[in-house]
């Protein structure tokens, strides 16, 4: 028997799927009958509607946010993202590596997808995977960058405020007796210590450099670029986790490793990006045939990546009008809390800073406290106070920073945002704190 | 110098006790502040710099302050 050669087109070439395709047709509801429109016929198991999902909305949850403030946790879906991930469902369930009309058809899917993200990246689409979320597509950068560069040394250098997922490989890296970590400190606006920096990638035995484009939970922006030079002069590969920043800033030169997260810019969760310079050395830390390539291990969720990739374009181009409009809510945030509330500490860098983040810490106040009295009024935030971390530690961040820990609250906006919730929320902030320092007796 | 016992207490319950011994206490009055919560190494310090108060030093769980302004 003959097998078909891959390349042969399909009977159905006319509807080869791309993410143009996916993305720009019109808008159609999750409840309408009309998503079934690719020629399948209503399944019977259909008839009988399943309720997983009723159940839960129509569940009461006292707590209900009205305002979501919470984006750089998770940002709400972007409509282009919903639009092409309901339309790549269809298409995007089949296995890309098996060679039948469907699983080419995935295949198919999954290459446009990956073309248009490396478009936007300005990457080319083989240096692109996806990973099943930004910490997994982190550990791979991280891990990998590590284990590519074993004969050139084994020290890990990053900053003290990287996302987590960094320092947890750091501190695993040193338990195992792998290697070194250099933890490299920031000053009191959470800005790297550049010379620091310098001194400790220029060390003998660096195998990676790992720094995050901008504080995830301050918000004040990393000096990538020099640091990058620096890397570059003393021949270490920098890997820059741009999560925070993709779809909200340009993205800054100077990586050889860069990685993101869809969901923080409105595209759906589990999706993570890694691109790996080409020339840069990788290595994979999981077993698997291809131990020089990244790529996840296991299915790829193809109408989430499709959903990505539509939604990363529709956020570059909006990118300039929101940054300007989201900047403007945050500096009036940054400037009203300093005015109305008492004894507060608006943290990270007032001017160089993400358009959309801003942290502030009241004293005498309990962040945990802050947190369910804003959700009781309607406004759901996150906080770096340790009584609301599953650790009960503070926010490495805030701790490197050697800023005020408690009582924090991290405040992130997105394109659904308004003046009017913002403003909303500076008028209940001020009474809410003096309440709960009352009680406590302040 | 006046000992403040917040051992097993969590922030910014230290914070908030500091703050009122220093309230009525004259200038140049020295606090220990007995405190295990692990945001208190961050936020007694970060207290005295809101606040004009000097930081002594930490040894432990112990950390002492000096009242240096009303």
């Amino acid at each position: 028997m003959q097998r078909r050669p891959v390349a042969e087109p399909d009977t159905d070439a006319q509807a080869l799927p791309t993410v143009a395709h996916y993305s720009t047709r019109p808008y159609r509801s999750v409840a309408g009958s009309d998503l079934h429109d690719s020629g399948h016929a209503p399944d019977a198991c259909l008839q009988q509607p399943d309720d997983t999902v009723s159940q839960v909305k129509n569940s009461a949850d006292p707590a209900g946010a009205a305002s979501y403030f919470d984006a750089a946790t998770a940002a709400p879906l972007h409509p282009v993202a919903r639009e092409a991930w309901h339309a790549a469902l269809d298409d995007g369930w089949a296995d890309p590596d098996r060679l039948y009309a469907s699983g080419r058809r995935a295949r198919r899917l999954l290459e446009a997808a990956q073309a248009a993200v490396a478009e936007s990246l300005e990457v080319r689409p083989d240096e692109l995977s996806f990973w099943p979320s930004g910490t997994a597509a982190l550990h791979a950068g991280v891990l990998g960058g590590l284990a590519g560069r074993q004969r050139a040394g084994a020290t890990l250098v990053h900053s003290a405020i990287e996302h987590s997922a960094v320092l947890h490989i750091a501190a695993q890296h040193v338990a195992a007796q792998q290697g070194d970590a250099t933890s490299v400190g920031v000053d009191l606006l959470g800005r790297l210590d550049l010379e620091a920096w310098d001194a400790a990638v220029s060390a003998p035995g660096v195998a990676l450099a790992s720094l995050i484009s901008a504080s995830h939970e301050v918000g004040t922006v990393q000096p990538v670029e020099v640091a990058g030079a620096y890397c570059k002069e003393a021949g270490v590969p920098l890997l820059v986790d741009a999560a925070q920043t993709l779809g909200r800033a340009p993205v800054p030169e100077g990586w050889s490793l860069l990685t993101a997260s869809a969901h923080k810019w409105g595209g759906p969760p589990g999706v993570g990006l890694l691109v790996v310079r080409k020339g840069v050395r990788w290595r994979s830390p999981y077993p698997g045939d291809d131990l020089f390539r990244p790529q996840p291990r296991g299915a790829a969720d193809i109408p989430a990546i499709v959903a990505a990739a539509a939604s990363l374009r529709a956020v570059l181009d909006e990118e300039d009008t929101e940054a300007k409009r989201l900047s403007a809510l945050v500096e009036r945030i940054r400037a009203e809390v300093a005015r109305s509330v008492p004894d507060v500490e608006v943290v990270g860098d007032p001017e160089n800073r993400l358009p959309h983040l801003v942290t502030f810490s009241c004293l005498y106040v309990d962040g945990e406290a802050l947190l369910h009295a804003l959700d009781r009024a309607g406004f759901a935030v996150s906080s770096g106070s340790s009584c609301t971390a599953s650790t009960l530690q503070p926010s490495h961040v805030l701790e490197a920073m050697g800023v005020l820990s408690h009582g924090n609250v991290r405040v992130s906006l997105h394109r659904g945002t308004t003046a009017e919730e913002v403003d909303q929320f500076l008028a209940v902030l001020p009474g809410l704190v003096t309440g709960i320092r009352a009680e406590a007796g302040m | 110098m006046t000992e403040i016992d917040c051992l097993g207490r969590r922030c910014p319950i230290p914070v908030i006790e500091l703050a009122k011994a220093a309230r009525s206490a004259p200038v140049g009055e020295v606090f220990r502040v007995l405190a295990d919560d692990p945001a208190a190494a961050n936020d007694i310090p970060a207290w005295c710099r809101l606040k004009g108060q000097e930081f002594l030093g930490q040894s432990g769980h112990a950390f002492e302050v000096r009242k240096i302004k009303d």
